[in-house]
Protein backbone atom coordinates (compact mmCIF):
# COMPACT_ATOMS: atom_id res chain seq x y z
CA UNK A 1 0.00 0.00 0.00
CA UNK A 2 1.67 3.38 -1.29
CA UNK A 3 1.08 6.37 0.62
CA UNK A 4 1.48 9.76 -0.36
CA UNK A 5 1.71 13.15 1.64
CA UNK A 6 1.55 16.56 -0.16
CA UNK A 7 3.42 18.98 0.35
CA UNK A 8 1.88 22.79 0.18
CA UNK A 9 3.73 25.60 0.66
CA UNK A 10 3.05 26.29 4.39
CA UNK A 11 2.06 22.70 5.40
CA UNK A 12 4.46 22.03 8.29
CA UNK A 13 3.07 18.47 9.60
CA UNK A 14 3.72 16.84 6.44
CA UNK A 15 7.27 15.25 8.34
CA UNK A 16 5.08 14.01 10.90
CA UNK A 17 2.75 12.76 8.91
CA UNK A 18 5.43 10.50 6.12
CA UNK A 19 6.89 9.62 9.75
CA UNK A 20 4.41 8.25 11.26
CA UNK A 21 3.04 6.26 7.91
CA UNK A 22 6.47 4.67 7.81
CA UNK A 23 6.35 3.81 11.73
CA UNK A 24 2.68 2.62 12.09
CA UNK A 25 2.35 1.04 8.78
CA UNK A 26 5.80 -0.33 7.58
CA UNK A 27 4.55 0.73 3.74
CA UNK A 28 6.31 2.83 1.39
CA UNK A 29 5.23 6.90 1.40
CA UNK A 30 6.19 9.43 -0.04
CA UNK A 31 5.86 13.48 -0.73
CA UNK A 32 3.86 14.79 -3.15
CA UNK A 33 4.77 18.14 -4.25
CA UNK A 34 1.82 20.58 -5.22
CA UNK A 35 3.09 21.44 -8.91
CA UNK A 36 2.62 17.93 -9.24
CA UNK A 37 0.24 16.69 -11.96
CA UNK A 38 -0.46 13.19 -11.09
CA UNK A 39 -1.16 11.14 -8.02
CA UNK A 40 -0.37 7.60 -10.04
CA UNK A 41 0.54 4.92 -7.91
CA UNK A 42 -0.75 5.93 -4.78
CA UNK A 43 -3.05 4.26 -2.68
CA UNK A 44 -3.82 6.98 -0.34
CA UNK A 45 -3.53 10.41 -0.12
CA UNK A 46 -2.44 12.37 3.08
CA UNK A 47 -3.64 16.60 2.94
CA UNK A 48 -1.43 17.17 6.18
CA UNK A 49 -1.45 20.32 8.63
CA UNK A 50 0.00 23.65 8.69
CA UNK A 51 -0.94 26.76 7.13
CA UNK A 52 -1.47 26.32 3.04
CA UNK A 53 -0.60 29.65 1.09
CA UNK A 54 -0.16 31.68 4.92
CA UNK A 55 -4.48 30.83 5.16
CA UNK A 56 -4.37 33.86 2.87
CA UNK A 57 -8.51 34.41 2.12
CA UNK A 58 -9.59 31.54 4.14
CA UNK A 59 -7.71 28.41 5.12
CA UNK A 60 -7.57 26.33 2.51
CA UNK A 61 -9.30 28.18 -0.07
CA UNK A 62 -6.52 28.95 -2.06
CA UNK A 63 -4.22 25.26 -2.24
CA UNK A 64 -7.87 23.62 -3.30
CA UNK A 65 -6.65 25.42 -6.65
CA UNK A 66 -2.99 24.06 -6.26
CA UNK A 67 -2.04 22.08 -9.25
CA UNK A 68 -2.22 18.62 -7.16
CA UNK A 69 -5.74 19.20 -6.37
CA UNK A 70 -7.18 18.51 -9.71
CA UNK A 71 -5.92 14.95 -9.44
CA UNK A 72 -6.41 14.29 -5.87
CA UNK A 73 -10.46 15.62 -6.44
CA UNK A 74 -10.15 12.52 -9.34
CA UNK A 75 -8.51 9.80 -7.19
CA UNK A 76 -11.10 10.71 -4.66
CA UNK A 77 -14.18 10.99 -7.05
CA UNK A 78 -13.00 7.18 -8.09
CA UNK A 79 -13.17 6.26 -4.90
CA UNK A 80 -9.43 6.70 -3.63
CA UNK A 81 -8.64 7.33 -0.24
CA UNK A 82 -8.19 10.26 1.01
CA UNK A 83 -7.13 11.74 4.37
CA UNK A 84 -6.73 15.84 4.79
CA UNK A 85 -6.00 16.36 8.65
CA UNK A 86 -6.26 19.75 10.35
CA UNK A 87 -5.85 22.24 7.13
CA UNK A 88 -5.85 19.00 5.04
CA UNK A 89 -9.73 18.83 6.09
CA UNK A 90 -9.84 22.59 5.55
CA UNK A 91 -8.42 22.21 1.94
CA UNK A 92 -10.97 19.35 1.62
CA UNK A 93 -14.29 21.18 2.83
CA UNK A 94 -13.23 23.94 0.26
CA UNK A 95 -12.45 21.65 -2.73
CA UNK A 96 -16.15 20.19 -2.15
CA UNK A 97 -15.00 16.80 -1.35
CA UNK A 98 -16.25 17.07 2.32
CA UNK A 99 -19.63 19.19 2.89
CA UNK A 100 -19.38 22.10 5.58
CA UNK A 101 -16.58 24.68 6.66
CA UNK A 102 -14.37 25.14 9.46
CA UNK A 103 -14.49 28.25 10.75
CA UNK A 104 -12.96 30.64 13.65
CA UNK A 105 -13.22 29.23 17.04
CA UNK A 106 -16.03 29.94 18.75
CA UNK A 107 -13.50 31.62 21.93
CA UNK A 108 -11.36 32.83 19.30
CA UNK A 109 -8.19 31.06 20.53
CA UNK A 110 -5.41 29.12 18.94
CA UNK A 111 -6.03 25.39 20.96
CA UNK A 112 -3.21 23.22 21.25
CA UNK A 113 -3.97 20.39 23.36
CA UNK A 114 -4.97 17.19 23.53
CA UNK A 115 -9.09 15.97 23.28
CA UNK A 116 -11.01 13.24 23.35
CA UNK A 117 -12.64 11.37 20.22
CA UNK A 118 -15.01 8.81 20.55
CA UNK A 119 -15.19 6.91 17.59
CA UNK A 120 -18.86 6.96 15.78
CA UNK A 121 -18.83 4.76 12.99
CA UNK A 122 -15.58 1.28 12.67
CA UNK A 123 -17.08 0.62 9.44
CA UNK A 124 -15.01 2.77 7.13
CA UNK A 125 -11.49 2.14 6.21
CA UNK A 126 -10.27 4.49 8.66
CA UNK A 127 -11.71 3.43 12.14
CA UNK A 128 -12.29 -0.28 11.25
CA UNK A 129 -10.03 -1.02 13.55
CA UNK A 130 -11.85 0.72 16.43
CA UNK A 131 -14.37 -0.55 18.79
CA UNK A 132 -17.48 1.50 18.06
CA UNK A 133 -17.87 4.12 21.09
CA UNK A 134 -14.03 3.78 21.47
CA UNK A 135 -12.35 7.00 23.09
CA UNK A 136 -8.75 8.12 21.90
CA UNK A 137 -6.78 10.61 23.00
CA UNK A 138 -5.46 12.95 20.16
CA UNK A 139 -4.42 16.50 20.75
CA UNK A 140 -5.93 19.52 18.27
CA UNK A 141 -3.95 22.78 16.68
CA UNK A 142 -6.24 25.14 15.47
CA UNK A 143 -7.41 28.47 15.04
CA UNK A 144 -10.11 27.40 12.89
CA UNK A 145 -11.91 24.57 13.69
CA UNK A 146 -15.35 25.02 14.45
CA UNK A 147 -17.09 22.88 12.04
CA UNK A 148 -20.29 24.04 10.06
CA UNK A 149 -23.05 23.00 8.08
CA UNK A 150 -26.21 24.11 7.39
CA UNK A 151 -29.02 22.09 9.63
CA UNK A 152 -29.71 19.73 6.18
CA UNK A 153 -26.34 19.12 6.05
CA UNK A 154 -25.71 17.62 9.43
CA UNK A 155 -29.04 15.79 9.20
CA UNK A 156 -27.86 13.72 5.84
CA UNK A 157 -24.60 13.25 8.22
CA UNK A 158 -25.85 11.92 10.97
CA UNK A 159 -28.31 9.91 8.93
CA UNK A 160 -25.78 8.49 6.79
CA UNK A 161 -22.75 8.10 9.88
CA UNK A 162 -20.92 10.39 8.19
CA UNK A 163 -19.61 11.61 11.82
CA UNK A 164 -16.48 9.07 12.41
CA UNK A 165 -15.01 11.03 15.30
CA UNK A 166 -16.68 13.19 18.02
CA UNK A 167 -15.09 15.34 20.63
CA UNK A 168 -15.96 13.95 24.28
CA UNK A 169 -14.79 13.66 27.78
CA UNK A 170 -12.45 10.76 29.08
CA UNK A 171 -15.53 8.57 29.88
CA UNK A 172 -16.55 9.19 26.02
CA UNK A 173 -19.63 11.24 27.25
CA UNK A 174 -20.67 13.59 24.51
CA UNK A 175 -20.62 17.40 26.37
CA UNK A 176 -20.68 20.43 25.82
CA UNK A 177 -17.63 21.40 28.06
CA UNK A 178 -15.32 18.39 25.93
CA UNK A 179 -16.20 20.82 22.49
CA UNK A 180 -13.50 22.73 22.20
CA UNK A 181 -13.82 24.95 19.45
CA UNK A 182 -17.76 25.23 19.01
CA UNK A 183 -17.79 22.33 16.39
CA UNK A 184 -21.78 22.08 15.63
CA UNK A 185 -22.48 18.04 17.39
CA UNK A 186 -19.04 18.07 18.87
CA UNK A 187 -18.20 17.18 14.89
CA UNK A 188 -14.20 16.43 15.12
CA UNK A 189 -14.08 14.47 11.62
CA UNK A 190 -16.03 13.14 8.98
CA UNK A 191 -16.21 11.15 5.80
CA UNK A 192 -17.81 11.36 2.35
CA UNK A 193 -21.07 9.85 1.61
CA UNK A 194 -19.04 7.35 -0.36
CA UNK A 195 -16.80 6.80 3.14
CA UNK A 196 -13.35 7.36 0.73
CA UNK A 197 -12.60 10.91 1.99
CA UNK A 198 -11.39 11.25 6.02
CA UNK A 199 -11.44 14.85 7.69
CA UNK A 200 -10.35 15.41 11.00
CA UNK A 201 -9.45 18.73 12.73
CA UNK A 202 -7.51 16.73 15.46
CA UNK A 203 -3.73 15.00 15.08
CA UNK A 204 -3.31 11.36 14.69
CA UNK A 205 0.08 11.65 13.34
CA UNK A 206 1.59 13.63 16.50
CA UNK A 207 -0.08 10.41 18.59
CA UNK A 208 1.25 7.34 16.87
CA UNK A 209 4.09 6.16 18.86
CA UNK A 210 4.97 4.98 22.55
CA UNK A 211 8.28 7.95 22.66
CA UNK A 212 5.68 10.36 22.11
CA UNK A 213 3.64 9.16 25.26
CA UNK A 214 0.84 8.32 23.10
CA UNK A 215 -0.24 5.92 20.62
CA UNK A 216 -4.08 6.34 19.90
CA UNK A 217 -3.28 7.81 16.52
CA UNK A 218 -1.75 4.81 15.17
CA UNK A 219 -5.30 3.53 15.27
CA UNK A 220 -6.08 5.39 11.58
CA UNK A 221 -3.00 4.13 9.66
CA UNK A 222 -3.49 0.89 11.04
CA UNK A 223 -7.31 0.86 10.43
CA UNK A 224 -6.31 2.01 6.65
CA UNK A 225 -3.71 -0.77 6.07
CA UNK A 226 -6.13 -3.62 7.56
CA UNK A 227 -8.59 -2.49 5.46
CA UNK A 228 -6.38 -2.46 2.28
CA UNK A 229 -4.77 -5.78 2.69
CA UNK A 230 -8.33 -7.25 3.52
CA UNK A 231 -9.24 -5.26 0.04
CA UNK A 232 -6.24 -6.89 -1.75
CA UNK A 233 -6.47 -10.30 -0.21
CA UNK B 1 -11.55 49.68 -16.27
CA UNK B 2 -13.54 48.71 -13.92
CA UNK B 3 -12.91 48.37 -10.08
CA UNK B 4 -15.11 46.11 -8.02
CA UNK B 5 -15.94 46.88 -4.43
CA UNK B 6 -16.67 43.30 -2.61
CA UNK B 7 -18.36 43.20 0.40
CA UNK B 8 -18.13 39.39 1.95
CA UNK B 9 -20.53 38.80 5.37
CA UNK B 10 -20.92 35.90 7.58
CA UNK B 11 -24.73 34.74 7.17
CA UNK B 12 -27.12 35.35 9.01
CA UNK B 13 -27.35 31.96 10.61
CA UNK B 14 -23.86 31.84 11.64
CA UNK B 15 -22.17 32.72 14.50
CA UNK B 16 -19.68 35.27 14.56
CA UNK B 17 -17.84 34.66 17.39
CA UNK B 18 -15.00 38.06 16.48
CA UNK B 19 -18.38 39.78 15.85
CA UNK B 20 -19.68 39.09 19.67
CA UNK B 21 -16.49 39.86 21.35
CA UNK B 22 -16.23 42.72 19.73
CA UNK B 23 -20.25 43.73 20.39
CA UNK B 24 -19.07 42.53 24.34
CA UNK B 25 -15.86 45.50 23.80
CA UNK B 26 -18.46 47.97 22.82
CA UNK B 27 -20.90 47.15 25.73
CA UNK B 28 -17.83 47.82 28.02
CA UNK B 29 -17.02 51.22 26.23
CA UNK B 30 -21.05 52.16 27.45
CA UNK B 31 -22.11 51.25 23.89
CA UNK B 32 -25.13 49.48 25.54
CA UNK B 33 -26.98 50.00 22.42
CA UNK B 34 -25.82 48.05 20.05
CA UNK B 35 -27.36 44.44 19.60
CA UNK B 36 -25.05 42.72 17.59
CA UNK B 37 -21.85 43.29 15.47
CA UNK B 38 -20.61 41.34 12.36
CA UNK B 39 -17.48 41.48 10.65
CA UNK B 40 -17.04 40.60 7.52
CA UNK B 41 -14.28 41.33 4.48
CA UNK B 42 -14.06 44.55 1.97
CA UNK B 43 -12.07 43.87 -1.35
CA UNK B 44 -11.01 46.07 -3.97
CA UNK B 45 -10.33 44.38 -7.24
CA UNK B 46 -9.20 46.25 -10.40
CA UNK B 47 -10.48 44.82 -13.64
CA UNK B 48 -9.22 45.41 -16.67
CA UNK B 49 -12.65 45.59 -18.87
CA UNK B 50 -14.27 47.62 -20.98
CA UNK B 51 -17.66 46.59 -20.54
CA UNK B 52 -19.90 46.93 -17.53
CA UNK B 53 -21.83 43.74 -17.97
CA UNK B 54 -18.77 41.74 -18.06
CA UNK B 55 -16.82 42.84 -15.17
CA UNK B 56 -20.07 42.19 -13.18
CA UNK B 57 -19.99 38.77 -15.09
CA UNK B 58 -16.35 38.19 -13.81
CA UNK B 59 -16.59 39.88 -10.28
CA UNK B 60 -19.48 37.39 -9.96
CA UNK B 61 -17.68 34.53 -11.44
CA UNK B 62 -14.71 35.82 -8.76
CA UNK B 63 -16.72 35.52 -5.56
CA UNK B 64 -18.32 31.82 -6.49
CA UNK B 65 -15.24 30.24 -7.49
CA UNK B 66 -12.80 31.46 -4.57
CA UNK B 67 -13.60 34.99 -3.03
CA UNK B 68 -16.72 33.77 -1.22
CA UNK B 69 -17.59 30.45 0.41
CA UNK B 70 -21.11 30.21 -0.17
CA UNK B 71 -21.27 27.66 3.29
CA UNK B 72 -20.94 30.58 5.45
CA UNK B 73 -21.15 33.95 3.39
CA UNK B 74 -22.94 36.09 1.61
CA UNK B 75 -21.53 38.91 -0.83
CA UNK B 76 -22.00 42.40 -2.70
CA UNK B 77 -19.84 44.09 -4.55
CA UNK B 78 -20.67 47.50 -6.63
CA UNK B 79 -18.57 48.70 -9.70
CA UNK B 80 -16.82 51.60 -10.28
CA UNK B 81 -15.42 53.04 -13.14
CA UNK B 82 -12.20 53.82 -12.73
Amino acid sequence: MKFGVVVFPGSNCDADCLHAIQTVTGQPVEYIWHKSGSVDGFDCIVLPGGFSYGDYLRCGAVARFSPVMTPVIEFAQKGGLVIGICNGFQVLTEAGLLPGVLHRNKNLQFLCHDTFLRVENNTTPFTCRASLGQVIKVPIAHGEGNYYADPETIRQLEENKQILFRYCDPRGEITPEANPNGSINNIAGICNERGNVLGMMPHPERCAESVLGNTDGQLIFQSLLDFWQRRCG
Amino acid sequence: MFQAKIYVTLRKSVLDPQGSVVRKSLFALGYHNVPEVRIGRYMVVDLEVADRAEAAKQVKDMCDKLLVNPVIEDYTFELVEV
